[in-house]
């Protein structure tokens, strides 16, 4: 993995919301098509660093963060277009969000938005996506039923087909498992599964055992530290270098 | 009687069936009774709401009868208002309504979608929202004195439709504002989020999602302007609002907005009812029956409009 090409390079990041900083200069490079983990407690600064990456941090009042961080060599702040930056990385939220629009205009609005109108190309984009997402044999007869009437399940699915669907070259899933049902993270996390050839992966989660399952590498994040970030035979085994990895990853703390 | 005992004992056949869990105590009584106070307090209260709807409508169109027909609505005032209809009064209403609307409306819709969209927090939407507040709480003599001085005096207006519609727009403007934030603040905020994490500009989000999802909420609020501004009569009286004004035919151009005065509903009631010697004592009544139904009108369509849009609400 370590000869591969760096996707996103981190280096110093620090975060503050006002006064109150929750992220203290932290450094960590992502490698291409791998699955990084990232492991922590609430309020450890995982939502904010993948908001930090994407720079939607921009539409949080009074945040303020210094640092840089790298997307394909190029530091995210000083990007032209930050709306090619944000389709290049999908992004996945806790909870699932169906937009108030069809099952189909949820997945085209991204191309629709990057000024895709071919009816052909969106049709087979929008098929390509919810097929990725598992999701197309549950909808593809109702396509123009609305997305936020679909159950939790079907609509985190719907949100990962949405995020899918700017062809991002970077998935962050933000504790995706949350509000759904096992058997439905299990289709999921096959999804990633395929999905990890060709893209690259942050996997936030708090069940320790999905990064397990799914991370090449995982990092463990405690109040806006990075306390170790190392492959997962070392984090997930009785050699880690801190204590607290260990007793976090085997539910003695935290 | 022992553990073992118990368990042991068969159950009695002659002892009551009622738990001791959910026995009925006085306590507990006195709970129910307390929740059936408040439950008819409160309802009396809400009852009591529709009384005196019912008692001013009934009084007024009762009142209003003798003098109330199609032909009273249809005919223009004659000899200073006492006689005749208001046919052009209900025009001047319809006119000044509709051109304060067409300025407050864009303007307040546009402004509150900058406040509640785009603006961050910094001292210039403070001073913004600070100045929308207290706007909405000046008293309406007090906007129609400004608009006598700002747009009749110093814009050289002079006394027309024009100076009394801007007049009232900008007494209505706070009011849509407010309004419209408030509808487009309940379209949830992970909707945006949504948007902007798939590589959407604000101005999509706003297209696509929150204009489409806030409308019904945004348009009642523009609609019940309409009835407070139907209704005003002090600022339009200082600015362009004849007590009196003689006009040919009775279609719906009767006046020229930019220049000419007008009657008004509200105005024309208020001078009948107390400057004007001679009319006939159910006139004034038949004046607020229009009034009224043109208020009530506007309402009905609003709530219409709201509940189509409403059942087209996609979450």
């Amino acid at each position: 993995m370590k000869t591969a090409e760096k996707k996103i390079e981190v280096q110093g990041l620090r975060l503050a919301y006002g006064p109150k900083e929750v992220i203290h200069g932290i450094s960590f490079e992502i490698y291409e098509n791998e699955i990084l983990g990232v492991i922590g407690p609430a309020q450890s600064g995982k939502t904010s660093l993948l908001r930090c990456i994407n720079r939607t941090i921009e539409f949080t009042a009074h945040a303020r963060m210094s640092g840089t961080i790298q997307v394909d060599g190029e530091d995210v702040q000083e990007v032209k277009n930050v709306y090619e930056l944000r389709r290049k990385i999908g992004m996945v939220a806790p909870l699932p969000v169906g937009l108030p629009l069809s099952i189909y205009d949820n997945v085209a609005f991204a191309p629709r938005a990057a000024g895709m109108r071919n009816k052909a190309e969106l049709e087979a984009l929008v098929e390509k996506c919810l097929r990725q997402s598992a999701l197309w044999d549950e909808v593809k007869d109702r396509l123009d039923s609305l997305g936020t009437k679909l159950s939790g399940g079907q609509q985190q699915r719907l949100t990962i087909a949405r995020a899918l669907s700017h062809q991002p070259e970077i998935l962050c899933l933000d504790e995706f498992s949350i509000a759904i049902d096992p058997v439905t993270t299990m289709r999921i996390e096959d999804v990633l599964k395929e999905l990890r050839s060709h893209m690259t992966i942050i996997l936030v989660t708090n069940l320790t055992q999905q990064a397990r399952r799914l991370a090449n590498r995982t990092m463990f994040l405690w109040n806006g530290e990075i306390i170790e970030l190392d492959s997962n035979e070392v984090i997930f085994s009785d050699r880690t270098k801190d204590k607290r990895t260990y007793d976090y990853v085997n539910g003695i703390f935290g | 009687m022992s553990v073992e005992a118990a368990i042991t004992t068969p159950p009695q056949p002659d002892a009551p069936a009622t738990s001791r869990l959910f026995a009925e105590t006085a306590l507990v009584r006195k709970k129910y009774r307390r929740e059936l106070i408040a439950k008819c307090f409160f309802g009396a209260m809400a009852a009591a709401m529709v009384i005196p709807l019912i008692l001013i409508v009934t009084y007024i169109v009762v009142q209003g009868a003798p003098s109330l027909s199609w032909e009273f609505l249809r005919t223009n005032p004659r000899l200073g208002g006492i006689r005749g209809g208001i046919w052009s009064a209900v025009v001047g209403t319809i006119y000044i309504v509709t051109i304060s609307l067409c300025v407050s409306a864009p303007i307040g819709v546009l402004s509150a979608v900058y406040l509640n969209e785009y603006a961050k927090e910094s001292w210039f939407t403070r001073i913004v929202n600070l100045a929308v507040v207290n706007l909405a709480g000046v008293p309406s003599i007090v906007h129609g004195l400004f608009g006598l001085g700002a747009f009749v005096y110093a814009a050289g207006m002079g006394k027309s439709i024009l100076a009394a519609s801007l007049t009232l727009s900008i007494m209505t403007l706070p009011v849509i504002i407010a309004s419209t934030k408030e509808a487009l603040a309940a379209v949830p905020v992970p909707f945006r989020e949504a948007c902007w994490n798939v590589g959407a500009t604000r101005w999509q989000t706003i297209r696509r999602i929150v204009l489409p999802n806030s409308i019904s909420g945004i348009l009642t609020g523009v609609i019940l302007q309409v009835s407070r501004t139907a209704g005003e009569t002090a600022p339009v009286m200082l600015t362009g609002v004849a007590t009196f004004k003689a006009v040919d035919g009775t279609g719906l151009l009767l006046y020229n907005p930019l220049t000419d005065q007008c009657m008004a509903l509200s105005m024309h009631l208020y001078y009948i009812a107390t400057q004007a010697s001679g009319a006939a004592p159910s006139l004034p009544y038949a004046i607020a029956t229009v009034l009224l139904c043109v208020v009530l009108l506007v309402n009905a369509t609003a709530i219409l409009v709201r509940g189509y849009l409403r059942s087209r609400k996609k979450w």
